[in-house]
């Protein structure tokens, strides 16, 4: 059994869409077992779900993992709550200010500009490059930013 | 009497063709949305409605046992073979009835996912459960949009009144009871169930834009029998242009 080792490979595939952070990172690994990696996809229309997983399949073959297969599973749907606190970092490192956990959506739902740091944000559009992400602009640097919603 | 595979995979069926002919309605609005804002919003909820068309024709597929996939059963069916209500089919038209349409569809398909996510069948929750979740942002947004356009101008609030207009005929065939065997076995939930929360829902919503309800009139009704209107041919004769032409094609 080598799931360490296959986690710690998982670990190192990027999102497509957002290549700073993993897909561990990111929460859609959801279980690796003897025979299958387990994955899930964030949105059910998201088309980056087959790059995902082509990626996963050269990573696997790459380490010989070739009789490992890959399984998708939707239910528990995906959540950003699975989002790992290295993953926000990353993620706002980048520029994409991260999701609030959705037990905490009682107080301010306003993103911190990632750029500058301060609130004095406000959305331009609910949607934004990827089903994911909706358009902010920060009212003091006034840059544009992209804001990972909370799902 | 039980239900068997076969009738799972016809309800599956009809709700994987509302995801579908209205997400590829949406698709057409693609590039010509009157905003940007507007152009993502309705290109993702098409996505979202296209993703979940394939979960559940691909898992209808899986109980034919005929070799049919999601894609099959998409771009292989003939009109006559479609179950989707009549609403999804309906022409875009301008912008305000495009979002009455989206209004009335996401919230009758959230109530109806809430109350699949308990489905006897576990594909068919576990895809309920996660569809809501996208269905809710729907919802939400599009009823957003109908209070912007109906507290908005006069044209805007006129444009939208007639959109509602031409929508609310379809309303009712929403509401129609499937298989009464699926009922009986927990997999399929009557939507006259919610009937009375969907109302509370949208009467919320037509308060805030300032919206009369529409009256009441004789429902227009069959597509879940197969029976469509003129628009459904014109759209899947555009959808499936390639499988027609070049059958099996593959990327
Ligand atoms: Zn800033």
């Amino acid at each position: 059994m080598h799931a360490g080792s296959i986690w710690t490979l998982l670990d190192h595939v990027p999102d497509p869409e957002i290549p700073v952070i993993s897909i561990v990172e990111l929460g859609i690994v959801r279980d690796v077992t003897e025979g299958a990696v387990v994955l899930t996809p964030t949105y059910t229309g998201c088309p980056a779900t087959f790059a995902i997983e082509s990626a996963v399949r050269t990573a696997l073959d790459k380490a010989g993992f070739n009789d490992i297969a890959i399984t998708r599973q939707i239910d528990p749907p995906w959540t950003t709550d699975w989002i790992s606190e290295t993953g926000r970092e990353k993620l706002r490192a980048y520029g994409i200010a991260p999701p609030p956990h959705s037990n905490n959506l009682r107080g301010t739902t306003t993103p911190a500009c990632p750029q500058c740091g301060s609130s004095h944000t406000e959305e331009l559009s609910r949607f934004g490059s990827t089903p994911c992400k909706a358009l902010w602009r920060c009212l003091d640097c006034a840059e544009p930013f992209d804001h990972f919603k909370c799902h | 009497m039980g239900a068997d595979r076969k009738d799972i995979a016809r309800y599956a069926i009809s709700l994987g063709d509302d995801s579908l002919i209205l997400g590829q309605r949406l698709g057409e609005w693609c590039g010509h949305a009157p905003t940007l804002e507007i152009d993502l919003f309705l290109a993702n909820i098409a996505l979202d409605l296209i993703g979940q068309a394939t979960l559940l024709l691909d898992y209808a597929g899986t109980l034919e046992g005929e070799g049919r996939d999601g894609d099959k059963l998409a771009f292989h069916r003939d009109v006559l073979d479609f179950t989707n209500c009549l609403l999804v089919e309906q022409p875009n038209g301008d912008f305000g009835r495009t979002i009455a349409r989206q209004f009335l569809f996401s919230n009758f398909q959230l109530l109806l996912f809430q109350a699949l996510s308990n489905s006897t069948d576990a594909t068919i929750a576990g895809i309920a459960r996660k569809a809501a979740k996208e269905v809710a942002y729907h919802a939400r947004v599009a009823s957003e949009w109908m209070v912007r356009l109906g507290d908005g101008t006069e044209e805007s609030a006129q444009r939208v009144a007639e959109g509602l207009d031409w929508s609310w005929r379809f309303v009712d065939e929403l509401f129609e009871a499937p298989d009464a065997k699926l009922i009986e076995a927990g997999v399929a939930v009557d939507p006259a169930s919610f009937r009375p929360a969907f109302d509370a829902a949208i009467d919320a919503v037509l308060r805030d834009a300032c919206l009369a309800r529409p009256a009441d009139r004789r429902a227009t009704v069959g597509g879940r029998r197969g029976h469509h209107s003129e628009h459904l041919g014109h759209l899947l004769s555009q959808m499936q242009f390639l499988q027609r032409t070049y059958p099996d094609a593959r990327w």
